[in-house]
């Protein structure tokens, strides 16, 4: 049947669409389920290849195959060789010492310098802040290179106090932002009326501010210890040749040769890194309350 | 408990002017309100009262000790602000028990205390609440609780109501009251609503551009304001220009408005007149002689709003405004004539 779009003597100029068969929706299929399938293969995929090489490095530690050969065959052996090998492991504590102490130096400092910031107005705070950024951006190689010429001038010379220097500026202002961030969402009239109350500066630090801000000093600390423990190339060149980090002892170890002990290290600090990062995200939700 | 003396205090932030040569005395045991609008200096001189803010000159006595350059912490006030300022991090007993336990105070005595006042408030039972897990009227005591328990010698509110809905505001008005008597502290508060100001306090000041332009209780701010601005801030004012003459004012139509005796004469150049105190009429063309100030005007709109109705009327190129009570009768129409009256008492002059 054809509708008549006349009025009067009006013709409008309408589709038409009293012909056209309604077409019934298709239950089991449409674009949304489709992009769908598509988003979740793809966060699927991503996952794969962050952890595929590390799940296969895992499996290789425990390989008792020196050449990486399959079939699997499960051993300890690595592991074993690891716990007897001096140097690999003077490095894994020297590298956790040095990572322990950068977290607690630079996560003070930080912190120290967030309360600063929001705290008071001074000449060339603006500035400062804006200077928090560039480090961040700049090659760890041309940092490293800047810190040893720069130690030597001035006598630090090289060595783990060295690194720990430049693992403690390298830190800070991660910890400073993070807190930064979490501070801004603290309202300065919580420290006033603690002042009002009677509160002195120690007490308001300790009982209100710092337990607002926790998550993100937490977060900062993370950052901190992540940005020691990782620490490659400031290391390498800060470091006395006898005495270096577990990723310079790593980066040395495999030049001479590849041995599934290193897999079984990288192994251990996935699995105690990855442990701890649970461990705090159940504790706290990051930016939000804990 | 203590006597709040303000003495010539100015503070200058960089070009403005926050607070010129204000003077203020508040008395023992008071409630005290201080008006004005956004930007007048009321907010500054309660944070200056409290010792966040140091005036660059002038005294601040509490109990007549010199105060105006001691910290806040030190102090001994009670504040509660706008926004309550409660710790996210403590439960109601923990958030009240803050100003006692740095004080380092007893455990039992803070325990005895903090029921004390939460009682008080009326709160005893949510002690162990987080304080997300309350409403805005229960923020709003944990914070007066809290504020109280030191037993401070003045206690300050920035608009403690404002955060409030309108009926539940109308509740914490009396709430306040009741506490504010009870514990019988002197107690100052800023808002800028004329209605909070009126009903909640024993004595208002008003505040504009960082002066304080008359201070006194309610009644005389209503019935006598000494100018233009505290009359139109404060409730409605018609106001007539005009000049000093020998037994009343001479207006802009050439009538005399008479004062009664009540009335300060100086050099006023402007009187004031409260839309509830005129009589309307219709004109009837002949005047009848009487005591009472007289003017002819055309009605422009009417408002009805039940309890009463607003007439605004044409006059002499101004507009005025008269609240007529709803008796019952019939409405006037636009456009009619009409004759306003009002007794020589209710005539204000103003600056």
């Amino acid at each position: 049947m054809k509708q008549d779009n006349t009025i009067g003597s009006i013709k409008l100029d309408l589709p038409d669409v009293s012909n056209t068969p309604h077409t019934p929706r298709p239950r089991t299929w449409s674009v949304g389920a489709a992009l769908g399938a598509i988003g979740y293969g793809y966060v699927v995929v991503m996952i794969g290849f962050l952890y595929l090489p590390i799940l296969v490095m895992a499996l290789m530690s425990a390989n008792a195959s020196p050449l990486y050969e399959l079939p699997f065959h499960f051993t300890t052996h690595w592991y074993q060789a690891l716990a007897e090998d001096g140097v690999l492991k003077a490095a894994a504590f020297r590298s956790i010492e040095i990572a322990l102490w950068t977290t607690l130096l630079s996560t003070v400092l930080g912190v120290m310098a967030s309360l600063a910031f929001f705290r008071y107005d001074f000449a060339g705070k603006r500035f400062l802040q804006a200077m928090l950024f560039p480090p961040m951006a700049i090659p760890w190689l041309i940092t490293g290179t800047a810190m040893l010429i720069f130690f030597f001038a001035i006598g630090i010379g090289r060595g783990l106090h060295a690194i720990l220097l430049g693992h403690v500026a390298l830190a800070l202002p991660y910890v400073i932002i993070v807190v930064g961030a979490r501070l801004r969402t603290f309202s300065p009239e919580l420290e006033l009326a603690a002042r009002s109350l009677g509160a002195s500066g120690w007490q308001i630090t300790w009982r209100v501010t710092l337990p607002a801000i926790a998550p993100g000093v937490v977060a900062g600390a993370l950052f901190a210890f992540a940005v020691s423990f990782d620490q490659f190339v400031v290391s390498y060149f800060l470091s006395d040749p006898g005495e270096t980090t577990l990723p310079v002892e790593i980066y040395s170890a495999i030049r001479k040769g590849f041995t599934p002990e290193i897999n079984a290290i990288s192994t251990i600090i996935i699995v105690v890194s990855m442990g701890t990062m649970l461990i705090v995200s159940r504790l706290y939700r990051f930016g939000g309350e804990q | 408990m203590a006597e709040v003396n303000v003495i010539k205090v100015s503070k200058q932030y960089g070009e403005s002017r926050a607070l010129d040569d204000v003077s203020i005395r508040f008395a023992e045991g008071g409630l005290y309100g201080l008006l004005g609008p956004s930007g007048s200096g009321k907010t500054t001189l309660l944070r200056m009262i409290a010792g966040f803010v140091f005036p660059d000159s002038g005294q601040i006595r509490i109990d007549d000790q010199p105060v105006e350059r001691l910290p806040v912490e030190r102090r001994e006030i009670g504040m509660v602000f706008q926004n309550y300022a409660l710790f996210p991090n403590m439960n109601v007993a923990d958030n009240v028990a803050f100003g006692l336990s740095v004080r380092h105070v007893d455990k039992s005595e803070i325990k005895r205390r903090v029921g004390e006042v939460l009682d008080l408030v009326q709160l005893g039972s949510l002690h162990a609440r987080r304080i997300n897990q309350l409403s805005g009227g229960q923020r709003q005591r944990v914070a007066l609780a809290r504020a109280i328990v030191t037993r401070p010698r003045v206690l300050l509110l920035d608009e403690p109501l404002s955060a409030l809905d309108k009926s539940l505001r109308v509740d914490m008005q009396v709430e306040l009251r009741r506490i504010q008597r009870d514990v019988a502290i002197t107690t100052v508060f800023v808002t800028h609503d004329q209605e909070e100001a009126l009903t909640l306090s024993d004595r208002v000041g008003i505040l504009r551009d960082g002066r304080l332009i008359q201070e006194g209780t309610a009644r005389e701010l209503y019935d006598q304001p000494a100018s233009e601005f505290a009359a139109t801030f404060l409730g409605d004012a018609n106001i007539l220009n005009g000049r000093l003459e020998t037994g009343g004012m001479r207006i802009n139509d050439g009538s005399l408005i008479r004062f009664g005796s009540r009335s300060a004469v100086s050099s006023q150049t402007k009187c004031a007149v409260r839309p509830e105190k005129i009589v309307l009429q219709r004109a009837t063309g002949e005047a009848t002689p009487s005591v009472h100030n007289r003017l002819t005007a055309q009605v422009a709109h009417h408002v009805f709003a039940g309890v009463n109705t607003t007439y605004m009327l044409d006059w002499c190129g101004q507009r005025l405004k008269v609240h007529v009570q709803n008796s019952g009768e019939d409405l006037i129409p636009v456009g009619s004539q009409v004759t306003l009256s009002w007794s020589p008492d209710s005539t204000i002059l103003v600056h």
